[in-house]
């Protein structure tokens, strides 16, 4: 007992989850509100996008309300495809009217009257259950006078659909294949029309927000990386699930709390994040762009341990069989240097390439950075780099 | 006017339009950025990623054919970053690409092969990863060969099946490494809602998608003592073939071609054109027909509009698509098949030679044509009535391996009988052409007077846009044709099946009413045909266009039915048009097909 007690733990947070039936108040405080103090609400909150590109929401629906189109769409993005992300399924089946809340706010404020939920195609068995909950949802709308309504859209299961633009034309009825930008969603989207796309959790967020204001949700957390964050930990760990914590801890604080003590390394932000070995667990804290104390990693929310039975050689192998399928295909630099990276760490493991090869490897997922289409194949390099740099020598013999 | 955006590349300041991508904004400065997934004629992709460049501010690179410009930006076309990074992609491209050049047919015309002797790509770093793929070659159509291998998924093809033709025989199929072009269900182009239209093989960088020689078969021929070998060319290739022999584009080389061909050692050199002026006479017969059907005899069975025949992509089009439409299309075959029918009976007659020993020869601006000589149907003489279709490229091919100097030959005269044609023959090769020689005749014959247009000169039915509408008031009639008096003969012509779509929902809807439409499945028309020179773009097209018209202008007879040799072959062969053996040997049918 003594040892647990010595263990310092992480605050835990409870906002996201914390059952609150008090959704119809929320809203109608909030609709009674001016759209631009709503706005500047969500801007002060300082927060930014859960799905792991972390772009300011209140500046999102801003932009999108400041278009004079008639036509609008608010998407709740819930493609939660990240390898290692399972946060998204469990906010939608636990509080799904935080997140239908956070749409009606958002719909309200950029004057649409369509919703979609793009469901991943996975998450199947969430419908029935989300449906019954449309259907009180809506009956509040109702009450409360706001012409806006939501439906489901069930993705098919490609991984690239999560990332905005190629999960709008998916729901077009084309490929879902990632769009040119500019122009943004939130400029030309769903149909050529302004559209907001959040995720999940940013949804329950602004819920949170709306609630309790823009201050408590900016009392937590540090510098640009503001309120709290679901995270999905996994791998070698005692106590994998999901944790609301507020954002702003180094990796060495999270891996004391919640590994085993035999932690090599912790991937960050799922297989298109970084692996953070144990010498850097200190100088790297999980937020967003604001350099703090060393590195900061942004992320959606994906922990995963490894500890030292784990070959790194084989984590990578796994995550380039990952891109290499569900990269879209469409641009150069992702659909090939995807299938070079995976051939190549093959073959310099087989001893077909010299160790020399790695350096040839890491340029080209500098070029895979610089000139992808999306996010998708820029972030191939975070995790091969992340690997190849810290653990030259498994990746070689 | 929209606004102007100033901004640099380079250093050098420039000032362009809002709406201008960086790509534009750099050519109005001469500096080129190489391309591959861009096309003049197609939407912007942005999927290749050569054409990257520096944006200062910006710590990624950003596709200059898909960056719209902005006020203050600063673009650098040149840094070493960027010179990396396009050189990654190129290596990257090939590394899926079955590198033979030697052997490939786009050898010396490729855009990837340019590009990498650009770049001095003479070493390969990464690992070839084509003996992992099961690429493969569909070789089953007769005029599209789709090497899977050559593909770098630049998806122009795709683009341009969609957005130019509104066919969508090919698409894009499965995501990451499987990514690949394909049909439905992986059939081959014969099996598909594919038109042969070729627009894919001219849109196409690499050899991914060819046309389907015959060359061998031609030389085969040629070589054969017992063989007699008749030629005859399309309008749109005498202004197309000096552009694929390195004269300027537009360049008009009739003499030089006839000349070309008589060296090849073809045995007759034969005119298309005589065909397309006989198309006129039976085409606007049946018009003339039809329209007495529907004004005078109330015949509710009557199909209007009528529609031209004469592109076998259209064609096929309406076979997939419209089935509903096929009555409406002009029974007549098209000038090629009106040609080969009589190659081999009117032709063979006259020269004495047994049909049998006749091997007939096109050569055409499209690939359409070779699937058209290939319809079972087409065997109206008792042979088949074309052996084979050469595109203008090909004949191009021939005349370089003949070892010709095309350009110091002294032009020649066609053969005779059907080496005439008039200027209205000639500017069947021209979206609005054969709308413009059909009105010229049927005008005509119908008033006594020429058409009320200067020096006959149709303008409002020549250019290229997608839909063209014309109305002639029909006055002053002779007698047997009074039942026309005071009708307004309403047409449209349109070219590219996109555009036919267009049209044939809107008269579908009843929005649009016409007696005649023409329709060409390219865009521009045949000049800009499949099987014409690569690039192309609409500035080329209006400058072969523009050849076609003077070629039209500086003919002595511009009208089919004073076509001398017309007149001769109605006595002593046809008779009449529409009698009993024009319906046996220039007449044709067509069938329903499947919609994908």
């Amino acid at each position: 007992m003594t040892t647990t007690a010595a263990k310092k733990q992480l605050h835990r947070i409870d906002l996201i989850f914390k059952h609150e039936d008090d959704c119809k108040e929320i809203l109608r405080n909030a609709f009674s509100r001016s759209d631009q103090e709503i706005v500047n609400e969500m801007v002060n909150s300082g927060l930014k996008g859960r799905g792991g590109a972390g772009f300011p929401t209140g500046l999102k629906w801003k932009l999108a309300a400041e278009s004079d189109e008639k036509e609008k769409y608010v998407i709740c993005n819930a493609d939660e495809g990240e390898p290692g992300t399972f946060k998204d399924r469990e906010i939608l089946s636990r509080v799904p009217h935080k997140v239908l809340s956070g749409m009606a706010v958002c719909a309200k404020i950029i004057g649409a009257q369509k919703g979609y939920i793009y469901l991943r195609g996975e998450y199947k068995f969430l419908v029935p259950d989300l449906n019954k909950e449309l259907g009180k949802f809506h009956d509040i709308l109702d009450d409360l006078g706001l012409d806006f309504r939501v439906e489901i859209f069930l993705g098919s299961g490609a991984y690239i659909c999560g990332e905005e633009s190629a999960l709008i034309e998916s729901m077009e009825g084309k490929r879902g294949e990632p769009r040119n930008k500019p122009p943004f969603p939130s400029v030309r989207g769903f149909k050529g029309k302004p559209t907001v796309v959040n995720n999940v959790e940013t949804l329950a967020h602004s819920y949170t927000i709306l609630k309790f204001g823009a201050k408590k949700f900016r009392d937590l957390g540090v510098k640009d990386s503001r309120g709290s964050k679901v995270f999905s930990v996994s791998g070698d760990t005692p106590i994998p699930g999901i944790y609301e914590l507020e954002l702003g801890m180094t990796v060495q604080d999270f891996v004391d709390d919640f590994s085993d003590g035999d932690c090599k390394a912790v991937q960050v932000g799922g297989a298109s994040g970084f692996l953070v070995p144990r010498k850097r667990f200190g100088k790297t804290t999980i937020g967003y762009e604001g350099k703090l104390t060393g590195i900061s990693l942004p992320t959606g929310g994906s922990m995963m341990i490894f500890n030292s039975s784990r070959s790194m050689y084989n984590v990578l192998n796994n995550y380039l069989e990952f891109f290499e399928e569900e990269s879209c295909g469409q641009c150069t630099p992702c659909r090939v240097g995807c299938q070079q990276l995976l051939k190549g760490i093959r073959a310099v493991k087989r001893g077909e390439k010299p160790a020399s090869y790695l350096d040839q490897l890491l340029k080209l997922t500098e070029t895979m950075k610089l000139t992808a289409k999306c996010g998708l194949g820029q972030s191939v390099a975070n995790s091969f780099s992340s690997i190849v740099e810290n653990f030259r020598e498994e990746m070689i013999y | 006017m929209a606004n102007m955006v100033n901004l640099t590349i380079n250093g050098i300041a420039v000032s362009v339009e809002e709406d201008k991508t960086i790509l534009e904004a750099a050519k109005h400065l001469h500096i080129k950025i190489p391309t591959l997934c861009y096309h003049k004629d197609l939407c912007v992709a942005g999927n290749c990623r050569v054409c990257v460049v520096e944006q200062v501010g910006n710590h990624k690179l950003v596709a200059s054919c898909a960056t719209p410009v902005a006020e203050g930006m600063e673009i650098n076309t040149n840094t070493l970053k960027v010179r990396n990074c396009r050189k990654h992609i190129i290596e990257l491209l090939l590394t899926e690409h079955r590198e033979e050049c030697t052997k490939c047919y786009r050898n010396g015309h490729c855009e990837l092969q340019a590009l990498a002797a650009e770049y001095q790509i003479t070493n390969q770093d990464f690992i070839d990863l084509v003996p992992d793929k099961n690429y493969t070659i569909d070789m089953l159509s007769p005029a599209i060969v789709k090497d899977d291998s050559k593909c770098i998924r630049c998806q122009r093809c795709v683009r341009t099946c969609a957005e130019i033709q509104s066919v969508g025989a090919i698409a894009v199929a499965h995501k990451g490494s499987e990514m690949k072009i394909s049909t439905f269900f992986d059939r081959s182009l014969d099996e598909v809602v594919c038109t042969n239209c070729g627009q894919c093989i001219v849109h196409c960088p690499t050899g991914a998608l060819t046309e389907k020689s015959y060359v061998e078969n031609v030389w085969d021929a040629i070589a054969d003592p017992d063989t007699h070998v008749i030629v005859q060319t399309a309008p749109a290739v005498r202004i197309g073939l000096g552009e694929e022999l390195g004269l300027g584009i537009g360049t008009r080389v009739t003499g030089k071609m006839v000349s070309a061909l008589k060296r090849l050692g073809f045995d007759s050199v034969l005119d298309t054109d005589f065909t397309a002026d006989l198309t006129i006479m039976e085409e606007g017969t049946e018009l003339l027909t039809r329209l007495k059907r529907a004004l005078v005899d109330d015949d509710p069975e009557v199909a209007l509009p009528m529609a031209t025949s004469c592109s076998p992509g259209w064609v096929k089009y309406i076979e997939h698509k419209y089935p509903e439409y096929l009555p409406n299309l002009s029974s007549c075959k098209s000038p090629q098949q009106m040609f080969g029918a009589l190659a081999k009976t009117y032709y063979a007659k006259n020269i004495e030679v047994d049909p049998e020993n006749i091997v007939s020869v096109s050569i055409m601006p499209c690939t359409a044509k070779k699937f058209e000589a290939n319809r079972p149907e087409m065997k109206d003489s008792g042979y088949k009535d074309v052996d084979f279709v050469l595109t203008t490229r090909e004949l191009a091919v021939m005349i370089r391996q003949a070892g010709i100097e095309f350009e110091k030959l002294n032009d020649e005269s066609f053969d005779s009988i059907m080496g005439i044609g008039s200027g209205a023959g000639v500017i069947f090769g021209a979206s609005g052409g054969v709308m413009e020689a059909a009105l010229r005749t049927a005008y005509e014959i119908v008033t006594g007077r020429e058409v009320p247009f200067d020096n006959l000169e149709i303008t409002p039915v020549r250019g290229l846009e997608g839909v063209k509408e014309a109305t002639v008031k029909i006055e002053g009639t002779i007698e047997a044709w009074s039942f026309l008096e005071g009708v307004e003969l309403k047409c449209a012509i349109t070219n590219g099946l996109e555009n036919a779509h267009q049209l044939l929902d809107a008269i579908r809807k009843g929005d649009k009413f016409y007696h005649f439409i023409e329709v060409m499945a390219c865009p521009g028309g045949c000049l800009g045909g499949g099987g014409q020179p690569f690039p192309v773009d609409n500035e080329i097209r209006l400058k072969r266009m523009n050849a076609l018209y003077e070629e039209d202008r500086n003919l002595p007879i511009r009208k089919a039915h004073e076509n001398p040799e017309i007149i001769q072959v109605y006595k002593e062969f046809l008779e009449e048009p529409l009698s009993h053996k024009s319906h046996k040997l220039l007449h044709t049918s067509y069938v329903k097909r499947e919609q994908y």
